[in-house]
């Protein structure tokens, strides 16, 4: 899993079943400091995220099929939490 | 997954039986204000898509799942059509471009 930044919210009228009500938000991968890295991934959320809040995102499709709760959904991105707090250890 | 622009199809007549029927079409990933990130790549479509739409695509071996019980050995899919999205900076595609 991953930490990132919820940028934005797409919509979409014309998707796969498995989406049905599902909302879907763009995700920056950051770093424990906040500094962005890669490119943006679009995420089924679970938990009710918005956007500019910093949450866990699950790279993985059966994980990420679980957390939206259907079979065989064609995704491979989920946040699964929103994060309060990353506690680093100086220089980590 | 990742948003990304239809930017052309491709014709193979020769290919894997499993990929029978089914568009393949080249997609360039694009980040959150709309910009290209990264190289095209070329996707399985199960929803209809076409040149010039925004959509949305999976990578991996969920790329096969919607041609279920099928497994079309693709690694990439579009899964969507993107009708807009907003970020902090606005709508996009802007609406004069649609």
């Amino acid at each position: 899993m991953i930490l990132a930044r919820v940028v934005g919210q797409v919509v979409s009228t014309m998707k796969r079943p498995q989406f049905e009500g599902a909302s879907l938000l763009l995700v920056q991968p950051e770093s424990p400091h906040g500094k962005p890295f890669g490119a943006t991934l679009l995420a089924i959320d679970s938990v009710g995220a918005g956007i500019s809040e910093r949450v866990i995102v699950v790279l993985e499709g059966r994980a990420a099929g679980e957390a939206l709760g259907k079979r065989l959904a064609p995704v491979d991105a989920a946040i699964i939490g929103i994060v309060d707090e990353v506690d680093i250890e100086s220089g980590g | 997954m990742q948003i990304g622009r239809v930017i052309g199809d491709v014709v193979a007549t020769r290919k894997d039986g499993r990929f029978d029927g089914i568009a393949l079409l080249m997609v360039q990933p694009l980040g959150a204000e709309g910009e290209a990130v990264g190289r095209p790549l070329i996707a399985v479509d199960s929803v209809g898509a076409g040149v010039g739409e925004h959509v949305f695509f999976v990578r991996g071996k969920e790329a096969s799942f919607p041609f279920h019980p099928v497994e079309v050995p693709a690694d990439a899919g579009i899964v969507g059509i993107v009708d807009h999205w907003t970020t902090q900076s606005g709508q996009r595609p802007a609406k004069a471009a649609r």
